[in-house]
């Protein structure tokens, strides 16, 4: 057998494979191929993390509830070796995770599926349930009373009913120049802003109560949950934003915890932490409603990429998407002819624009670049051995990298700040090798080979920042199989590249 | 703009795609890489073989040898200094006198000890080898070339590049330096790549950035009267890097010591393409030409079929 007919058999069976299993959701299963008539689902993960102290250790995280515009759909849990149980607390569910004798880092993963119901979103007036405490401010020292109550004295006279009573009063905790009650009270307190403003609310008699939540958005990693106070005022709850001051709670913000009990309790170990992300993804009607039913009947499905924990799924949202990026360079490459230095730092780079955008990343990079060259041209003058001349110019890029930064936050160009997604080692490469090739043969090389790879870049950057690209490739994951296949095939193109063609065509005349 | 791709295959000229694939894949065993990758191999190799090339003088290893370097170079006025895993030319250095603690460059540039270490330096790293894997620098006699090139060369020893494809010369071209290529013999850097005549050792056509020129754009001298003395054994010595290598793809380069004769230069797995232009002659018909004859010719037998199928006249 050639080895030509090996690569077609392989490249085709590949290809085969990869379009029967998209045939195989698309046509039997029901899901559509393009981005159309779909539903939000929100994956939130909650990962816990902590370090066992050769003691038993008892975890303890709130639960969320079934809250009005959004249903929980599923929840799962993922903690080997642990017992988990669900308890009911005065202020509400929550998840016990036990195991004895923990030692070492450990991370335990809880994730829930939700998704907005349709149509306008009317809140429902949640009850008042439960006693409210009222505050005697009597723990704190006499000084620091008296300051809070001339501040509260203060707010009273600047407001006309509990809700700008409450508006006033975050207000005045978040003003640039905050008076002297207030810093005072930060200051001195010992607590933190949230438990300040909620005493202090509380002093005055008014039903006020803390929600960790956050909103719904697409594709965030490590964050925290957002703390709010909600204030009664007799008729209705409102909402207020610590930073933000009074918010209307829209649709997509979803309620962790109610309450004021911490959201994790961690005991027996040190170093507890926990991080939430978040995780959209587009399904069709008709799989939501009958979602059980069909994972039951479609082991493709369950043994998929949505089975990771959320963060995860998060980062192969963007693995997924270097193949096409990879084909883009292969094209170029091998079809094109365009030159590049190194063969995937475009692949790279184009990653890096992801995130700061094309065209600050694109600045950006020809900068750090251009200025690299300049002080990598010095510091070849200083006759140092190759390791330490690389080193030297990582440490360079480093500081070009945060002195941009800083700069343009003091200009207030939000975009640079962006620029430590670019992969330093790689761009201290870059300008070493980019700087040997200025040596060697001269500028115009340096521009040929530089050019390219922007060029492969910006190419590669569009391929994977394209909307359908990346539904088809977090989707079906298995279109892979044809991108592989198409590569393979690729790889034996012995044609001419289109730069041969001008190359050659003193030839032909 | 373009050429028309089917013109471009009909007069059998090789692309990237096809070299890599069908010639350097199919003919060159990777194992036998590391012997033309690494100059030091293959000149000791050669040298078994009775292939004549520029003597070696010294060869540093290790950084801490660099303390010793003014020693190493007492009484060497002209060198040529290596990477012995170098590729394109990278990291040479000419010096072609000394003059006091200066040592003298071909384009009269003048450096002192501290350049020469760093460059050594360097090498050593790996900064011009393949893959950046630590290298060794070697030091070499200067090649005294003939006075039949001085016409036709800028401050740098012009050599003959010849294409050997199963043990068969199938391409020649003489590669000359000019002011623009900084003494260097790449014609990627702006160097002249001259097509030689299989047959006779005269030149064909000269190009440079693949357009034809006519003259040396330094020296002003005629291309059209130039001719490659010792051709026959220039091409034997080519020929026979077959057999010592196991390369079935193979560039050797060669230059014309005034007192030695041919020496070879160095050996290439992975020739350019530009030859075809110095030739206006697409190489794919020429290797088809040679796929086609018996295996287990000898390399005068190789030699003279060449000549005799590839000359123009």
């Amino acid at each position: 057998m050639s080895r030509r007919f090996q690569v077609l058999l392989i490249a085709l069976s590949l290809a085969f494979t990869g379009f029967f299993i998209v045939w195989y959701k698309v046509g039997v299963l029901g899901i559509p191929f393009l981005p159309h008539e779909k539903r939000s689902v929100y994956k939130i993960g909650a990962e816990i993390s902590f370090e066992g102290k050769n003691k038993p250790v008892l975890v303890s995280m709130a639960l969320p509830e079934p809250q009005e515009g959004i249903q929980i759909l599923s929840e799962d849990v993922a903690s080997s070796g642990f017992g988990y149980a669900e308890a009911q607390t005065e202020t509400g569910k929550r998840a016990e995770w036990s195991k004895r004798n923990v030692s070492g880092p450990q991370i335990l993963y809880y994730s829930i599926e939700v998704f907005m119901e349709p149509g306008d979103y009317k809140p429902k007036l949640p009850l008042v349930s439960y006693e409210q405490k009222t505050e005697t401010l009597s723990d704190l020292p006499d000084t620091l009373r008296d300051t809070a109550k001339i501040l509260l004295d203060d707010v009273r006279s600047r407001s006309a009913d509990t809700h700008s009573f409450a508006a006033q009063l975050i207000h005045d905790f978040n003003a640039k120049e905050p008076s002297q009650a207030v810093k005072i009270l930060l200051a001195q307190g010992g607590e933190s802003k949230f438990e300040i403003i909620s005493r202090l609310l509380r002093y005055r008699k008014i039903l006020v109560r803390k929600i960790h939540g956050l909103y719904l958005e697409s594709e965030r990693r490590n964050i925290a949950l957002t703390p709010m106070l909600e204030v009664y005022d007799g008729k209705k709850w409102q909402l207020y934003d610590l930073k933000k001051g009074k918010v209307t709670r829209d649709k997509n913000f979803f309620i962790w915890q109610h309450g004021g009990d911490s959201v994790i309790e961690v005991t027996g170990a040190t170093k507890s932490h926990i991080r939430f992300s978040l995780n959209e993804r587009q399904v069709p009607v008709e799989y939501l409603l009958d979602k059980q039913e069909l994972l039951k009947k479609a082991a493709v499905l369950d043994f998929s990429l949505f089975s990771l924990p959320v963060s995860e799924q998060n980062a192969y949202r963007h693995i997924l998407l270097v193949p096409f990026g990879a084909l883009v360079v292969v094209l170029l490459r091998i079809l094109g002819g365009l030159r590049t230095s190194g063969t995937f730092m475009p692949v790279l780079i184009a990653l890096a624009f992801m995130e700061t955008t094309l065209s600050a990343g694109l600045i950006m990079f020809i900068l750090i670049v251009g200025t690299g060259l300049v002080i990598r041209s010095y510091l070849s003058s200083l006759n140092l051995l190759l390791v330490a001349r690389i080193s030297a110019v990582m440490i360079v890029v480093i500081m070009i990298m945060s002195f941009m930064s800083i700069l343009s936050f003091k200009l207030g160009i939000k975009e640079v700040l962006t620029v430590t997604f670019f992969p330093m080692i790689i761009l201290a490469w870059t300008i070493e090798r980019m700087s040997i090739l200025w040596e060697e043969e001269g500028a115009k090389e340096v521009f040929i080979q530089g050019g390219g790879s922007l060029i492969v870049a910006i190419f590669a950057y569009f391929a994977m920042t394209d909307p359908f690209v990346s539904h088809i490739a977090f989707n079906f994951p298995e279109l892979l199989l044809v991108v592989l296949a198409l590569i393979i095939m690729l790889g034996r193109y012995s044609g001419y590249r289109i730069s041969e063609l001008i190359r050659f065509r003193s030839m032909v005349d | 703009m373009f050429a028309n791709p089917f013109k471009l295959k009909k007069l059998g000229i090789l692309g990237m795609n096809k070299r890599n694939i069908h010639y350097i894949g199919a003919q060159n065993d990777r194992k036998y890489y590391p012997l033309v990758d690494n100059k030091l191999k293959t000149k000791v190799v050669a040298q078994n073989a009775g292939i004549s090339v520029p003597k070696l003088l010294v060869t540093i290893e290790r950084q801490s040898q660099l303390r010793n370097l003014k020693d190493m170079l007492t009484g060497l006025d002209k060198f040529a200094l290596k990477p012995a895993q170098g590729s394109g030319g990278k990291g040479i250095l000419v010096i072609i006198k000394r003059e006091g603690d200066e040592f003298i460059k071909a384009n009269g540039q003048r450096l002192e000890l501290r350049d020469i270490q760093r460059d050594i330096s360097n090498i050593l790293s790996g900064l011009y080898s393949l893959g950046g894997k630590p290298d060794v620098a070697m030091i070499e006699t200067l090649v005294e070339f003939d006075p039949i090139f001085e016409r036709y060369s800028y401050e740098g020893v012009p050599d003959i590049r010849v294409i050997v494809y199963k043990g068969y010369p199938a391409m020649a071209m003489l590669r000359c330096s000019t002011k623009e290529s900084d003494g260097k013999a790449n014609l990627h850097q702006g160097a002249v790549g001259v097509g030689i005549d299989m047959e006779s050792g005269k030149s064909l056509f000269s190009v440079q950035h693949g357009m034809p020129v006519t003259h040396h754009p330094d020296t002003k001298y005629d291309f059209s009267e130039l001719e490659i003395p010792h051709w026959e054994k220039i091409l034997t010595l080519a020929a026979s890097c077959y057999e010592v290598t196991h390369l079935g793809y193979l560039g050797v380069d060669i230059v014309l010591d005034k007192n030695l004769g041919p020496l070879i230069l160095e050996l290439n797995a992975r020739p350019g393409l530009a030859i075809q232009i110095a030739n206006r002659t697409g190489a794919v018909k020429r290797y088809d030409v040679i796929d086609n004859q018996p295996a287990n010719l000898d390399v005068t037998q190789r030699v003279k079929f060449s000549m005799s199928h590839f000359g123009t006249s």
